[in-house]
């Protein structure tokens, strides 16, 4: 058994090891082959790619990093809202549930151009982060608020507890880790639904985003621009995971079974 | 444990809590209880003694309001009917609020009556009773089995009931555990002078801590035989290793016995 700080050196040094191989195999398989950059660029082009056409990538990647944040935000409401008035109302739950399961098992792509007609562009988008977004959210809390503890809620019961009281002291903290897993997918999926959005918008659309970057740097043969602009995305949905984790982390630590390191 | 404990009086007079006729069947058919007659007196300390699924714990569940009974009455004295009742409930399980500090669980009662500016201070008394002062600040997954069992024992007196319901609390402990919770809760019950029911399958339980242990039949439950355990408080190991105890085990045991013998 690894004590627990080699164990987490590890985890923090195999990753970078693996990426600079990665990284110098790429650098080296086109410069061994001489690929020409509108091909493959070389890793050294895209980062350079990056910092030269920062102004511009910039921009979107803030335009992109807004509608995912404010889609990602609206999720949480919605999903959270909607899963606590479920919890409340059985009639409500059995009438619009299933309306958003439709929602979530339609595909998003096929959802964009449609909205893209009927909504102004940045509502468009904004709307495509939050349907790919909102139901892990709705799911993960369902499932939270339905999982407390029989005995619990037995206890609310016997010392009279109001509905306001059971929902805000046993069901909501009782809920949260579940709630959490689902903002850490929701994360995720914000990030792509409002990249969707954009491509599907494409040339049309007077949007700035990081993915219709792409989409422009690809009609014009910009290779290296569409593969910093794709760093910069993935990047991003690193960062927001590690957030929405750390997030978790901070939240649950004290209590929780997933928080808890155990010792062998 | 007190330096002088009281010798606690037998107190006869009307009954804390009276049931007759008793039944119970839940939607799936099974009688959990039929025709029970049960007078709770006060400051009496009882076991309900039987194998599991002879609805001792449905009977608690009753007087706690937890369940309704399908036949029979339930009937409280004048006093206690008119306001709300005051019943502290022990689970067999701790049934902590994982989220929740020691003491957030052992305020959570006075919490959810609106007593939270008398809160503090009561809390603190409710841990001193059950020796869990300075452990006010731990998280439930940082305590022991039987600190957790200390911490819900807390809870259930911070809200000082006149009748204490304890469903089994001492058998997920291991048997050393348990021996210093069964003195501790006769410490207690002699100093507060509370009425304890007290549910439980060990016949060696109910015979070291009760005034009268009533042996009930499984399936339907009814009351088999109430036997009265004359040994007089306090009791310690010398009790518990005395002939007296001895005999009261035989004779419980045997009651037992012809409880389960009458199921067929």
């Amino acid at each position: 058994m690894r004590s627990p700080p080699t164990d987490r050196l590890l985890r923090a040094l195999l990753p970078i090891a693996v990426l600079a191989l990665g990284v110098t195999l790429w650098e080296e398989v086109v410069r061994l082959y001489a690929i020409p950059p509108y091909v493959l660029p070389g890793p050294e082009l895209v980062f350079s790619t990056v910092i030269s056409d920062w102004a511009v990538l910039s921009a979107s990647l803030i335009v992109t990093l807004t509608t995912t944040l404010e889609g990602f935000a609206l999720a949480v409401v919605g999903g959270v809202g909607l899963a606590v008035l479920f919890n409340q109302s059985r009639l409500i739950e059995y009438s619009l549930y299933p309306y958003a399961v439709i929602l979530q098992v339609t595909p998003i792509v096929a959802v964009a151009p449609l909205l893209l007609i009927y909504l102004p562009q940045p509502a468009a988008v904004l709307a495509c982060a939050w349907i790919v977004a909102f139901f892990p959210v709705l799911a993960n809390t369902t499932l939270g608020l339905n999982s407390v503890d029989h005995n619990l809620a037995d206890l609310f019961r016997l010392y009279g507890a109001t509905r306001l009281q059971v929902l805000w002291e046993l069901k909501l903290p009782a809920a949260l880790p579940y709630i959490l897993g689902g903002l850490k997918i929701a994360g995720g999926l914000s990030l792509i639904g409002a990249v969707v959005a954009e491509i599907a918008a494409g040339s049309a659309g007077a949007g700035s985003g990081l993915a219709y970057r792409i989409a422009e740097s690809g009609y014009r043969l910009n290779i290296p621009r569409m593969f910093a602009a794709l760093l910069l995305l993935s990047v991003a949905g690193v960062v927001i995971f590690f957030s929405l984790s750390l997030l978790s982390h901070l939240l649950l630590r004290r209590w929780h079974e997933s928080a808890i390191v155990r010792e062998m | 444990m007190p330096a002088d404990p009281p010798a606690h009086p037998v107190t006869s007079g009307a009954p804390v809590v009276a049931l007759s006729g008793v039944g119970k069947t839940f939607a799936n058919g099974v009688v959990a209880l039929e025709r029970l007659d049960l007078d709770v007196r006060p400051g009496e300390l009882v076991s309900l003694l039987g194998p599991s699924g002879c609805g001792k714990s449905t009977v608690l569940r009753i007087i706690a309001g937890l369940s309704e009974p399908s036949t029979g009455t339930i009937a409280w004295p004048p006093a206690a009917a008119a306001g709300p009742r005051r019943i502290g409930f022990v689970f067999q399980e701790p049934t902590l609020m994982p989220w929740a500090t020691v003491a957030g669980n052992v305020r959570l009662p006075l919490k959810l009556a609106g007593l939270a500016p008398t809160a503090p201070a009561r809390v603190d008394a409710a841990l001193a009773r059950v020796g869990l002062t300075g452990f006010a600040q731990s998280y439930p997954r940082e305590l022991s089995g039987g600190m957790r069992m200390r911490a819900s024992i807390a809870r259930a007196l911070v809200t000082e009931p006149q009748l204490l319901l304890m469903d089994e609390p001492f058998a997920a402990l291991d048997e050393i555990t348990r021996f210093r919770l069964n003195n501790d809760l006769l410490a207690l019950w002699q100093s507060l002078g509370k009425t304890v029911v007290f549910v439980t399958h060990s016949v060696f339980e109910s015979v070291y801590l009760s005034q009268r242990v009533i042996v009930m039949t499984p399936r339907p439950g009814r009351v088999f035989a109430e036997l009265a355990i004359d040994a007089p408080y306090p009791r310690d190991e010398r009790f518990r290793t005395s002939a007296d105890y001895a005999g009261y085990c035989r004779t419980v045991s045997e009651a037992l016995r012809g409880a389960m013998g009458e199921e067929g």
